[in-house]
């Protein structure tokens, strides 16, 4: 709203002033901005066009990389070729570990989407003066260090863990579960660090819901099940949309949590990435690797910002 | 849950069937791991599972353990140079920013600044890595400046959301006052345009602290030997023999993180009201 003044004012001064105060203008507002573009620049964005190069280059024998061009990196992506007879087959390993980051990353989605739109819609329904409390509940474990509420699910489930001891103790068990070092950990683990990037996107677009809507619906003879499908669901998809792609994004490139959790077998894209600049010394694959994950969530974010903005001109109009 | 019993009775439009019950299990599930892992950091005994009897030894052996002094030092030393160079430089791209009609390369400096948010933090942390190896090649330096280098580019876009955010928000009016009273557009800006900034700058330096102090990925990629900060320290001893220590040093770190996160609230409510 205040925007929209602004927008105002910028524009008859502008008028005024003519077009050289105009450019003059643009001018400061680039100088002003040019210590933060050098520094994102030259520690963020520069780095990851060094390292699309780096990607068509020789692997050095010790790390690093020889200055001669070549496609390895890339073909070894997904193919492999057989050191004795040279015939080209899929690389099993690397598709296993995109497969399970990309299946991990889809189940710990629905898992957070399943816990989280409750709870969303449980705050939202909840009196005003009390909802900044739930929000301020959700948001104190997104802003406390990943690696620590990493190492508490652990804790939790680890074989001496709370939950195989109280197990043990009520009869229901003898012999612990091994749960830490499985897929299910990483899950859990993931769901858990991220879900309050799922409840805080959903919150705020339910924060908006108009409930004269859900009304009309009961007055039309909905059922709560028809109230929650056909009107909240419809209403709140932006939100939807916005904490999974929060979610899944993280979840794709997750490399804290698969290696304490997954414990070196279980491997996701983020630590088959990180192998290769350590013990794997394959630095042009490791680029590869790192610009087709930067790819995919680069489709992702984009599937994201053409449903934003139909939904923004949906509620505009 | 005395809401939710009254509500039944007369028909409720806003409740959902079992709702509740998967929110208090959210948050339950939020919260139950963290204070059973600060619950152990106060075992006596060594085990992390077994519980013998309260005792503050894991916080006195944590305090001793010059590893951890030396990895909190360094964890300090980059939180406090990345965020007051992140907050200067985002100050200035909000204003470059905010208030006026697009220009050219707005949405190009946007994108740029809130880059570090959309790229995985491993793509990040492996580009840096080569980038930063080639330097230390033709440079010979070694020092923390990578990793301040890498840690404020990354908390620009969280310095910079929360200034944004406060300067859209401003009356217009009070500085049109002060351009009428003959202020110059400097003297506009430092008595009238900053004080109204300053909360918005506090909270983008905390968030870009806290940011700053939590990284583990990036760091672990850029640091060299003996450049531990805390978080890649604990990640180090993961994979040893746990003992409380680590809960301990955790419990510190979230009491640090929380007190930080809160006072940040705070001054946006504040913000938000005046």
């Amino acid at each position: 709203m205040s925007d929209a003044t602004a927008n105002g004012q910028a524009m008859t001064s502008g008028e005024l002033a003519g077009e050289e105060a105009r450019r003059r203008e643009v001018r400061n507002r680039w100088l002003l901005a040019t210590p933060a573009l050098v520094i994102i620049f030259f520690a963020a964005l520069g780095p990851l066009a060094i390292m699309l190069v780096y990607s068509f280059l020789e692997k050095g024998n010790y790390g690093g990389v020889i200055w001669e061009f070549s496609t390895d990196g890339w073909f070894g992506v997904f193919l492999k070729q057989d050191i004795f007879d040279d015939t080209i087959g899929f690389a099993d390993a690397h598709l296993s570990i995109f497969w399970r980051s990309i299946k991990l990353s889809l189940m710990t989605t629905v898992i957070t989407l399943a816990i989280g739109f409750p709870t969303a819609y449980f705050i939202a329904t909840q009196p005003a003066k009390w909802r900044p409390v739930w929000l301020f509940l959700v948001t104190i474990p997104f802003w406390t260090n990943l690696l620590i509420r990493t190492f508490a699910i652990m804790e939790v489930i680890r074989n001496e863990g709370v939950i195989n001891s109280i197990f043990i103790a009520i009869g229901l068990i003898e012999q612990p579960i091994q749960m830490l070092y499985t897929d299910f950990a990483i899950l859990l683990g993931m769901a858990y660090v991220y879900l309050p990037l799922m409840v805080l996107p959903l919150y705020a677009a339910m924060e908006r819901l108009d409930f004269r809507l859900v009304e009309a619906g009961y007055d039309l003879y909905a059922n709560r099940w028809q109230v929650l499908r056909r009107i909240v669901i419809p209403l709140v998809k932006p939100g939807i949309i916005a904490g999974s792609i929060l979610v899944f994004v993280p979840s794709l490139g997750a490399y804290v949590t698969p290696r304490v959790l997954g414990g070196g077998r279980n491997m996701m894209l983020g630590n088959l990435i990180e192998l290769q600049f350590g013990q794997g010394r394959n630095w042009p694959l490791g680029a590869a690797l790192s610009i087709t994950l930067l790819v995919i969530v680069m489709v992702a974010l984009l599937f994201y910002v053409r449903n934003a903005s139909k939904g923004g001109v949906q509620s505009h109009g | 849950m005395a809401d939710t019993a009254t509500a039944r009775r007369p028909f409720s439009i806003k409740r959902q069937t079992g709702f509740g019950f998967i929110a208090a299990c959210c948050f339950v599930m939020l919260y139950a791991p963290i204070l059973i892992l600060v619950l152990y950091s106060f075992n006596a005994g060594t085990s992390i599972a077994i519980w013998e009897g309260f005792s503050w030894r894991w916080y006195e052996a944590a305090w001793q353990n010059q590893r951890v002094i030396d990895a909190s030092i360094t964890s300090l030393k980059i939180a406090t140079a990345a965020a007051l160079i992140a907050t200067g430089a985002a100050t200035l791209a909000a204003l470059a920013t905010t208030r006026t009609r697009p220009y050219r390369g707005m949405t190009a400096i946007y994108a740029a600044i809130n880059q570090p948010l959309m790229v995985p933090e491993i793509v990040t942390a492996v580009a840096l890595l080569i980038f930063f190896a080639i330097i230390k090649i033709h440079t010979g330096y070694q020092g923390l400046g990578y990793l301040i280098a890498a840690h404020t580019a990354f908390c620009i876009p969280f310095a910079y959301l929360p200034i944004r955010a406060r300067l859209e928000n401003m009356d217009l009016s009070l500085e049109r006052a002060a351009a009428d009273l003959y202020a110059s557009p400097w003297q506009t800006f430092r008595h009238v345009t900053l004080p109204l900034m300053a909360p918005g700058i506090m909270a983008g330096a905390m968030l870009a602290f806290v940011i700053s102090l939590d990284d583990v990925v990036i760091t672990e990629f850029v640091k060299s030997g003996g450049q531990d900060t805390l978080p890649t320290y604990m990640l180090g001893q993961l994979r040893r023999v746990i003992t409380p220590e680590i809960n301990a040093i955790s419990t510190v770190f979230l009491a640090i993180s929380i007190a930080v996160v809160t006072v940040f609230f705070l001054l946006n409510r504040k913000g938000g009201k005046t």
